[in-house]
Order: C-alpha cells, then structure tokens, then sequence
C-alpha cells in the first residue's frame, strides 16, 4: 500500500485535537449550559451535575497555567526521557494533560502557575498505515 | 440487621510465582482462611472472588475447582486496586442483607513486572509520554505535587513514607521485601516520575488472601467468638466529581467520601483508631491519605511523617505491615490482605509488629478511575 504523500493532512492524536483544512488546529470541548463545568471533547450529559443534553461546544484557549507537573525519567520502550508531564487549567475553562516542552526538565526550575501556550508539533510517530499525527504540547508563554 | 463477624483470615507470603496459577494462588489462601476458621468450603454459602488480571475468566469458580465444587454462588469482582475490599464488602452486604449466614472472600492477583498504566488515548498511536504521561508512578507523582503546590510538601518529606514502610515490614513475615532502606537510599534510588523513586514506588508481586464472614447466629453456633473481629463498617465510593478529575484521576474526593460515611457508620472518628493501614501505592499517596482519613488536618501531613506519629510505636501506627509498598500489591488481593493485618492485631496475634492494646483498626484501599472501600474492624 503506498505511503500517504508526506503534504497529506495529519491525523489528530485525540479525538479532541481539530485540524481545520483552513486555519490553526485547537483543543475542543464542551460546556454545561446548567453548572458551567467545561470537558475535553464530546459529550452529550453531564458528569458534573447530572444535567442531561446541555452541552455546548467550545473552543478552548490556548493560553493557561500550570497547575501541576511531574518530570518523568522511567516510561515505556522508545520514549525519550525526561520529559515533563504538564496538568494545565487553560484560560476561561477546562484542563489538559500535555507534556511541557522547551523548557528545563528540573523540579527546581518549573514554577507552579507559570503561564504556558498551546502549541502543535508532529508527533514523531506513524501508523501501521504510515499515517503522520499531529499532537498538541505546551510551552512557556511570556 | 445482623452483625456481620470475620471469623477466619490469612494471606500468602505475597512474592513471585511463576509456577502457581491465579487459582491455585487464591485456593491456598482461601484454604488458610478456612483453616483458620476451623471451617470447610461445605460450610460457606457463597464465594466474592476479587480478581483484575483475569477478570473475566471466572477466577472464582476456578478456584472452587481446586478446593471443591459445592455450586454455591460466585460472584468475581473487579474495581481496580479496590477488587479485593470490594470482594470483602459484597460478602459483608450479603450477610447484612439476610441472604447468607457464612461466605468466603478471596482475593488473588498474579503480576508480571514493569510499569503499570498509560493505556491508549483512543486513537490510531499510544499517547503515553505524548501528552503527558498517566503511568502509576506518574500519576501518584502529579498527586504528590498537588500537595507540594498547597503546602510545599518535600521530596524529603515523601521519601520519609518509603523509610517507615519498608523498616515495618523487617517484622512482617508476610511481606515481600524485608529490608530496612535509610532515607539517602530512597531519595537517591532510581528517579521514575519525581518525587517518586524506584523505592517509592509498591512493588508488583503475585499474592492472595482470604476471609471468612459470618452472621452473629452463625458465629455463636459455630462457636467462632472467641477470634472473631466485628466489621463496625464497610464503605465503598466512586469518585465523586470534582474539577481535573478527568485529566487528574481522584483519589482524594473518593476516600473523603468513603471515610465518612464509615466513620458515621462505626460511630467513631479518626482519633479512636488505634492502626491503619492505608493505600500506600506510592509514597506520595500515603502523604495525601493522611488527610483524606482525617488522621490529621488537612496541610498537616508533611509534619505527620516529620514526627514519626505515623510509625510503630507513634500515636497513629500507619502501615505496620510494611505496606504496599514494601508488603507488596498485587492488586486483587490488597483488599482483603488489609482485613488479614488488621485483623491479626485486634486478635493480638501480631507478634513482633504488634500493635499494643489495639481495639479498632481501619484497612483503606482506593483504586484509580476510581473505586474506594474503607472497613472498620473491632475487637470483640
């Protein structure tokens, strides 16, 4: 089967994560109409207050804080390490999980609520189809 | 209702059996724990079967296969690293429940090594150290750092959990490891997702235990008071929601929850327990768990493990087994392993871990995604 021409759109990494054919990808969520909770993703109740049918899609921020992190040296085969495993509350509503990139890998170096940005790389890996995906990752903003 | 009694219980030394299957693991217990009853497996009335690596190949009923096919009911049970609690419970609520005078409790688990956790994200490539990684260890380390962030907790502080544990378990004949490890040994073991090192980390072993419930009436009849432990209380959550809580697995809103509800259901709060032993999966979780039992106040706990209050011999002894940590955890039999030790105690059995005078005691396990089951033992 022939590879994917390597111009072919990538695919998302999550489900979440939208590539606009025109425009910048970004995370998507939802939000509750009746408690104002907001999920990564799709849904169709929610898990918050019960509510059911109230959601409304939302495009997340791509600004945030750190709200907690962990750096990582033990993973699985083929993943480099360290890296830092970043727990960010983004602007205006909801909260990732990404690795934090460009930046020091040292406890002593990351700072609980430093501001960060979304940004989107290739993800370095391909499918059995040889298929590129495009993974979403957060830097330090200014 | 009736008062629901544990007249017999034991567990395997928990450690590595290549050779043994997941049955004939959880039949060994479960023959020990009868034994210990001075019962057979005629006299139970059903079997909870706690089991999460096969959990859907009819553990339970493999294991009656090994020590006799009566066709009593079997249920098998599976929520995380609560599986075997969850066993326990469900055998408590039968009883509560009228259904059934005397019923087994098994809970059994066989593990292979290496890292636990970091499954799929629902696409065509696996996402572990892509977007951010959900290990065990590194999960347990973003619960750590949550406590650092409120009340700057120390990668000391952590590591002091590990040293505490594995000194418990030099007198714990049960236990996995036996080994004392000083406090530069664990802070300076194998860094796997900061602050938890290699030596912070529960280590994956096979292992099984067992316990054997009964009515009061049956108990009398049976003439089982003499050893039994009342079961003051059994509570079991799931993880109520809380903001992060899809990103950041909870364990802390779920223990707040089942702790609660079991205190209220015993009748007593965290300063009548006389031990604990709590899920210490990771040196970072037992910090956190400190408050999440109310065994301190909530920011207290770095200076509960600076004070030793926590170790044999302190106001509050947590973990005199050694722990998941160094006890061992495999994960089915966790649950019921808890009811062994504490158990043993309230019986003044313990020997050398003994914990004095004890009367009432609290096991605590909590499995990611998330389940939480507390009991309250007493001495009758």
């Amino acid at each position: 089967m022939p590879s994917p021409e390597p111009s072919a759109k990538p695919l998302p990494a999550v489900p979440f994560l939208k590539i606009p054919d025109d425009g910048e990808p970004y995370l998507e969520g939802c939000r509750c109409d009746a408690c104002g909770e907001t999920f990564l993703g799709d849904r169709q109740n929610c898990g918050a207050c019960g509510t059911r049918g109230k959601m409304t899609t939302v495009r997340l921020a791509d600004t945030g804080k750190l709200y907690n992190f962990t750096v990582v040296h033990r993973n699985f085969p083929g993943v480099p390490v360290p890296f830092i495993s970043a727990i960010v509350d983004l602007d205006g509503g909801g909260t990732v999980k990404g690795n934090l990139i460009e930046f020091p890998p040292s406890p002593e170096a990351i700072k609980f609520d430093m501001p960060v940005k979304l940004v989107y790389r290739d993800a370095g890996r391909k499918d059995k189809d040889g298929a590129s995906y495009l993974a979403y990752f957060f830097t330090p903003a200014a | 209702m009736t008062e629901v009694y544990v007249v017999g219980t034991d567990m395997i030394k928990f450690g590595r059996f290549p050779d043994r299957t997941v049955p004939q693991l959880g039949a060994q217990a479960a023959l020990m724990a009868l034994d210990d009853a001075g019962l057979t497996i005629h006299d139970m009335q059903a079997l909870y079967c706690g089991n999460l690596g096969e959990a859907g190949a009819m553990v339970g009923q493999r294991v009656l296969r090994e020590i006799g096919q009566t066709g009593i009911p079997v249920v098998n049970t599976a929520n995380a690293c609560a599986t075997g609690a969850t066993a326990f419970r469900e055998a408590w609520a039968s009883i509560k429940a009228g259904l059934y005078d005397v019923v087994l409790a098994v809970g059994v688990e066989q593990m292979g090594k290496g890292l636990l956790g970091g499954g799929g994200g629902g696409s065509g490539i696996p996402v572990e150290g892509l977007l951010g990684s959900g290990t065990m260890p590194s999960v347990f380390a973003h619960v750590g750092l949550e406590h650092t962030r409120k009340y700057g907790t120390t990668f000391e502080q952590f590591a002091k959990v590990s040293v505490k544990n594995h000194h418990h378990s030099t007198a714990n004949p049960k236990a996995m490891y036996q080994v004392e490890t000083p406090l530069q040994e664990v802070m300076g073991a194998e860094m796997i997702s900061y602050p938890n090192t290699k030596l912070m980390c529960s280590v994956n072993v096979d292992g099984s235990a067992a316990a054997v419930l009964a009515s009061e009436s049956a108990a009398k009849r049976l003439g089982l008071m003499g050893r039994a432990v009342r079961v003051r209380a059994s509570a079991l959550t799931s993880d109520p929601y809380s903001p992060r809580n899809l990103v950041m697995p909870d364990f802390n809103g779920a223990t707040r929850l089942a702790a609660k509800q079991a205190y209220e259901m015993a009748g007593v709060g965290p300063e009548d327990l006389d031990l604990v032993e709590l899920h210490d999966c990771f040196a970072t979780a037992e910090i956190v768990h400190y408050e999440n039992l109310g065994l301190c106040g909530d920011g207290e706990a770095g200076r509960l493990i600076d004070d030793g209050e926590t170790a044999h011999g302190g106001k509050i002894p947590v973990n005199v087994s050694g722990g998941l940590l160094s006890k061992g955890h495999p994960l089915g039999a966790t649950g019921i392993a808890n009811i062994y030790e504490i158990s043993t105690h309230l019986r003044g059995e313990a020997g050398k871990r003994q914990v004095e005078g004890a009367r009432i005691g609290l096991t605590h396990v909590v499995g990611m995604g998330s389940a939480c089951a507390i009991h309250v033992l007493e001495k009758v």
